[in-house]
């Protein structure tokens, strides 16, 4: 069910959730965490709440979303919707729509709405905040979601990530990566029994999961870690083999090739946001790899762009 | 690493990749291939083909498995394909994607011989070879013996013979065996001695599919991570303890397996007792699967029967009635069952546990066919408050405390307690405080066969009960069945109904009375 509650106040927004709720009986009692989504424009919104939901029905959760309206009105003014039942997955949305001097003070509108007692998780799904620990929203949130994919700069967005890096930080990049570090690293479980000596990271070229992960490999092993443009593969190397793991563009499916070994074959799709989103929300406590990454990122060697755009999208 | 994977590698070994603090990354299974004995039976069509299609879906199996039938029928691989894929279609958990299954399909063999057809294991080993070379399965291979257990000596030594399960540097061989795990002392000794003789202990994985289930794995978080329950979780506060598991099906089609076996011995040695084990042991001091066990062996050695047995143990056998509404017949009228047996179809318990933590608290165990409804919970049934300053009036809708952990369906744990009804008059009565785990956590929890087999190719052992467990539990239940075959025979009951009359006076005597779960 939606309900529009169009030019409206917190309170009355806040009485009206309650009242669904009970009408709907005690379908959302047990929500593990209030979720505030903060898009910067309005096409994210209906994107970000259809991930939203599909993580809810793992983490039953209060969706809200504050998206700023039109900024340059003279009055300030809330608009808001509700959604509960089928169109909100398992729990509830609540979408803000701040116009006027209201725009700047999103977290005092969102306050009234976070679940006692509770954690709160912020999420910028594209432009956010250079310090996100210091961002009002982000003060409320014991863990702050990005998306350096989403950036204007993605490459620059996540190197710029370990300088505001606060403990419940994460991007959504990082996410991105975790079975493509998991298949490397099971590789690494089977004989030889051989350190990695070095390893390339290549693919398209604003891809900054990539990045991420070369930074990842930078701070694991011991030598040097090249992240190029080109296909998209990992290739590591140790002294009596090489590992690659690759992907043909856009495919679903990816090559584990080593040497003297038969290559296999793994299922290995692109993840959408809103898986990436169902992970980031399983653990809440500080992500101390995804910082030894963003550290390791400074190691990386970028080899010369050779200008053509021949890379997969991971 | 698991201890069993690490013996593979050196001991100066480590993954640089892997780090204890990256709870992101999810446990791979290392190559290897699975071989199913029995795959036309209901458990590897309903239970493990769709759990290792669901692993394959949640990307925890490597690119290598592989999955070879053993039977009888006249199939060739593609056919043996068709057969998992109905079963996958049919019963998976997770959605069901064509990239996942074509890679899972091309790992798929079949073996077609008897098992005392020595050529068709030579076959089954060239099979392994042959994947080991063109899949790279590395030579690890985990036998899963989803027949019945008198077919295991003659399975284990074939493998024996074959050399496929012999444990070599840098490999591994497991095997994998289902309840019942013998019938009585002697024969789980004699079924434990068969199959050690072939496979080391540790290589040995007894499923029991109740440890696999999240509620029960619960029970260690909601005991042990917790600071509220665990002061009253003693014979201070604890008057007694119920362990239920009901089922509404009746045994229709089973009379082969359940004829002379029973209750007691179909689900009281196993999965209640696994259930005492754990709700009644003590804190383990890590969750290593050799402290886990020594906690579980130590409770065990201290359970005791309570005598005498004709008043502390009940059995009954389902009669016709109306199972809901449909009208059943009894067992004697089942086909395949003697019109005279005696097999018992409902069993209860009194149990002691000899602990100062639970000296004085009965533990009542019961389990049956053609019950009220499917359910399986344990119940922690509390003291009645020593003074209550209410009269009499004001309390008599009050039962006593109960911390209920529902282990299936519906997933979770009630709390009862007394609440005042609202009103001028004080009135107190029992009200539900409710935990669900379908609301609070994932929609699905993984299928308790997921969880088991995955932790088979891993090596990691917690959850699979030991040797040692197996023969305690027979210990434990052996007077109860002697005492049965010698003296009188199963109190018949109403399809539908929660048991025997003699169930009830069981309890009546003590002044206590089963919950209707």
């Amino acid at each position: 069910m939606i309900v529009d509650l169009p030019d409206t106040t917190t309170n009355d927004v806040n009485k009206k959730i309650t009242g669904l709720r009970e009408e709907g009986g005690a379908l959302t009692l047990s929500r593990v965490l209030t979720l505030v989504i903060a898009p910067d424009t309005a096409e994210l919104v209906e994107e970000s709440i259809e991930a939203a939901t599909f993580a809810s029905h793992e983490h039953p959760c209060r969706v809200i979303v504050v998206t700023p309206g039109d900024r340059d009105a003279a009055e300030p003014r809330l608009d808001a919707q509700l959604r509960v039942g089928h169109d909100a997955g398992a729990g509830e949305v609540v979408v803000l729509k701040l116009s006027g001097a209201l725009a700047d003070h999103a977290s005092s509108v969102v306050l009234p709405f976070l679940l006692p007692d509770t954690p709160v998780v912020a999420w910028w799904p594209a432009l956010a905040p250079r310090v996100p620990a210091e961002d009002p929203l982000g003060k409320l949130a014991v863990r702050r979601i990005t998306d350096a994919t989403n950036g204007i700069d993605p490459l620059a967005c996540i190197k710029s990530r370990v300088e505001s890096y606060t403990p419940g930080d994460t991007d959504l990049a990082w996410s991105r990566v975790t079975y493509w570090r998991a298949l490397l690293t099971s590789a690494l479980d089977q004989p030889p029994y051989e350190p990695v000596t070095s390893a390339l990271v290549s693919g398209l070229k604003d891809e900054p999961a990539l990045d991420i992960m070369a930074g990842w490999l930078a701070a694991r092993i011991d030598g040097p870690v090249t992240r190029a443009v080109g296909p998209l593969k990992v290739e590591l190397t140790r002294a009596s083999e090489t590992i690659t793991l690759s992907r043909p563009q856009t495919g679903v499916t990816a090559t584990l090739t080593r040497t003297a070994k038969p290559d296999s074959l793994v299922p290995l799709a692109r993840r959408d946001t809103k898986e990436c989103l169902a992970e980031d929300l399983r653990r809440l406590d500080a992500d101390e790899i995804y910082l030894t990454a963003l550290q390791g990122l400074d190691k990386v060697q970028y080899l010369p762009d050779s200008g053509e755009e021949t890379g997969d999208r991971l | 690493m698991t201890a069993a994977n690490d013996a593979a590698a050196p001991a100066d070994w480590r993954n640089p990749l892997r780090d204890k603090r990256d709870k992101r990354m999810p446990r791979i299974a290392g190559p290897c291939a699975v071989v199913i004995f029995g795959v036309t039976g209901d458990l590897a069509r309903k239970k493990l083909m769709p759990a290792i299609y669901d692993l394959a879906n949640r990307g925890l199996l490597p690119a290598s498995f592989s999955l070879i039938g053993f039977g009888r029928r006249d199939w060739d691989d593609e056919g043996f394909g068709k057969i998992v894929f109905e079963s996958v279609k049919q019963h998976a958990r997770t959605p069901f994607r064509q990239e996942v299954w074509d890679r899972l399909a091309e790992g798929f063999r079949f073996v077609q011989g008897a098992f005392d057809d020595e050529a068709a294991f030579m076959r089954l080993g060239e099979t392994l070879d042959k994947l080991d070379a063109e899949r790279g399965t590395g030579g690890n291979h985990a036998f899963y013996l989803s027949i019945p257990p008198n077919a295991f000596p003659v399975v284990c030594e074939q493998l024996h013979n074959t050399g496929l399960a012999s444990q070599q540097d840098h490999r591994w061989s497991r095997v994998v065996i289902e309840k019942p795990f013998g019938h009585d002392l002697k024969s789980a000794c004699e079924l434990n001695r068969v199959v050690n003789s072939v496979f080391p202990e540790e290589c040995v994985f007894r499923i029991d599919h109740y440890l696999g289930k999240e509620t029960v794995q619960n029970i260690l978080a909601l005991r042990f991570a917790n600071e509220l329950f665990e002061p009253v979780w003693n014979a201070h506060y604890v008057d007694h303890v119920q362990i239920t598991m009901a089922e509404d099906i009746g045994l229709g089609g089973r009379a082969g397996y359940y004829d002379g076996i029973g209750a007691a011995r179909d689900v009281i040695q196993n999965h209640l007792l696994q259930l005492l084990a754990l709700t009644a042991m003590e804190e383990p001091v890590s969750f290593q699967p050799h402290e886990l066990q020594a906690e579980k062996i130590k409770v065990l050695s201290a359970v005791k029967l309570s005598y005498p047995l004709e008043e502390t143990t009940a059995r009954g056998q389902y009669a016709a009635g109306w199972q809901g509404d449909q009208k059943v017949v009894g067992l004697l009228d089942e086909e395949g069952f003697s019109k005279d047996s005696a097999t018992e179809t409902y069993a209860a318990i009194t149990l002691e546990v000899d602990s100062r933590r639970w000296a004085g608290v009965p533990f009542y165990l019961r389990t049956g066919k053609r019950l009220g409804r499917r359910v399986t919970e344990i119940a922690l049934v509390f003291n009645r408050a020593p003074h209550l300053p209410f009269d009499a009036t004001m309390t008599e809708e009050l039962g006593k405390n109960a911390l209920v952990i529902r282990v299936q369906p519906d997933e979770g744990i009630t709390l009862r307690f007394g609440s005042k009804v609202p009103g001028s008059a004080m009135e107190v009565r029992d009200v539900n405080m409710d935990f669900s785990y379908g609301s609070a956590f994932a929609e699905d929890s993984p299928e308790a066969y997921e969880r088991l087999i995955l932790d088979v190719l891993l090596g990691e052992p917690s959850l699979f009960p030991v040797n040692a467990e197996v023969e305690l539990s027979w210990q434990i239940l052996d007077p109860v069945l002697d005492e049965w075959a010698a003296h009188g025979k199963p109190e018949p009951y109403e399809s539908g109904t929660w048991g025997p009359a003699s169930a009830d006076e069981m309890l009546r005597r003590t002044g206590r009375e089963w919950r209707r779960p």
